[in-house]
């Protein structure tokens, strides 16, 4: 199971990447745990300086931007 | 194989090519339709409601145009320019050249205010010193791109270099200074201990293609012109108003250059006020047009933008008061002075 982490401090564009995530998760049928990260100090040890941050399995793999569709697939599975 | 390598994606090459011509064809014929509508309904723009009217249809799509387009060129510059290229260009400078690179970077460099904690703490984990982390932090949004293309649509490129120059100098004097009065202590504890804790500033970019960049130029488009079109639209409405009703020099006794306590009201009015640089520029040079000096209606709007309650809120986070209290202090000074400045030479 893939351990996916949204880092983010409810900022608006962090909410619309969350649902993203959860949108393409549930579409592809990946088997997956979503978790969204608000805590500033929790963040901080993923050292991102733009937010929001995709962490998948414990590496970021996206900050500062949300993807179209077919890339945040590709992030989520890769 | 990556098979983007083997079919390059032609269509962002394409839809640029294709939005440029429309462009540059729709603003070298910017007349056209104001002179049409008014053609077209019979009014004059020797009333004050058909001068309103010309005035807003003239104006609206002008600043819109001008807007999209630098919005564009940053969103493809932001592909090339990362908060964590910054980062590693700054890390370790001494005051004075760090503080210049801090402010003129801060133009290039995307940044939203949701990023600004994690920025500010990750700046000083990497060594970058606390005044040259303040220098990004004033210049960041207070010149920006949306800035500078209402300024240059609205007043010509005089004013608008003018007013990047004088913003990279604030946001550089305030740097240095607040480096100066080593503040460090006025941070909150937990975050004195994550200073210098010796984070990597390296960072890999990935490699993108042209399409790639041209694609997130547009996506810059959508989001930013797609978020403040309302309020340009709104403010160049309010200023088509003011500029068809409201007697010529009629804020020149409230906001003239001989009122020397306009500049400190203007920027005392305009630091809790939380707007971006879209919203306020038609009513500045709607307050403008009608005789406020230059110098105080650019103080007025640097306060507006560059300083806000909201961000203050966000930065009590990892800021004691005292700290908070300096940087609006030290900024708003300077913006003060930039006014005073103004006046003076205009």
């Amino acid at each position: 199971m893939k351990d996916v982490k949204i880092l983010g401090s409810g900022c608006a564009k962090c909410n619309l990447l969350a649902d993203a995530v959860k949108a393409v998760i549930a579409a592809e049928n990946i088997n997956a745990s979503i978790e969204k990260v608000e805590d500033i100090q929790k963040i901080l040890t993923y050292n991102v300086l733009s937010l929001p941050a995709l962490v998948v399995d414990g590496e970021v793999r996206l900050k500062g931007r949300v993807p179209d569709r077919a890339e945040l697939k590709d992030l989520l599975t890769r | 194989m990556n098979p983007e390598h083997r079919n390059p994606d032609l269509k962002p090459l394409f839809l640029t090519g294709a939005a440029a011509v429309a462009w540059a064809l729709v603003y070298s014929n910017l007349e056209f339709l104001p002179d049409s509508f008014l053609r077209l309904t019979g009014l004059d723009r020797t009333t004050r409601f058909g001068e309103a009217l010309y005035f807003f249809i003239y104006e609206a799509p002008k600043v819109l145009l001008l807007l999209t387009a630098v919005v564009f060129v940053m969103g493809v510059i932001h592909t090339f320019v990362s908060p964590d290229r910054t980062r590693a260009m700054l890390s370790g400078r001494r005051s004075g050249i760090g503080n210049a690179m801090a402010a003129s970077l801060g133009i290039v460099t995307p940044f939203c205010s949701c990023s600004a904690v994690p920025l500010f703490i990750g700046f000083l984990q990497a060594g970058v010193p606390l005044g040259v982390t303040f220098s990004f932090l004033v210049s960041a949004p207070m010149v920006n791109e949306v800035a500078l293309a209402l300024l240059f649509g609205m007043f010509g490129w005089k004013v608008a270099s003018l007013y990047l120059a004088m913003g990279l100098i604030v946001a550089v004097a305030a740097g240095m200074l607040i480096g100066k009065l080593g503040m460090e202590r006025y941070l909150e504890e937990w975050v004195q201990q994550l200073q210098n804790s010796a984070v990597s500033s390296e960072f890999t970019s990935e490699p993108l293609r042209w399409h790639h960049r041209l694609r997130e130029g547009f996506n810059h488009v959508r989001e930013i012109v797609g978020k403040v079109w309302l309020y340009i639209v709104l403010g160049v409405g309010l200023g088509a108003g003011i500029h068809g009703y409201v007697p010529e020099n009629f804020m020149a006794s409230l906001m003239g250059s001989h009122v020397w306590w306009s500049v400190p009201l203007a920027v005392l009015i305009g630091v809790p006020m939380y707007s971006n640089a879209a919203g306020i520029l038609p009513v500045v040079q709607a307050l403008l047009g009608k005789g406020a000096a230059l110098g105080t209606v650019l103080a007025f709007m640097m306060s507006v933008i560059a300083l806000s309650a909201p961000e203050m809120i966000i930065l009590r986070k990892v800021l004691k008061p005292q700290l908070i209290a300096a940087f609006a202090g030290v900024v708003a000074t300077g913006i003060m002075l930039v006014g005073f400045v103004f006046n003076a030479v205009f």
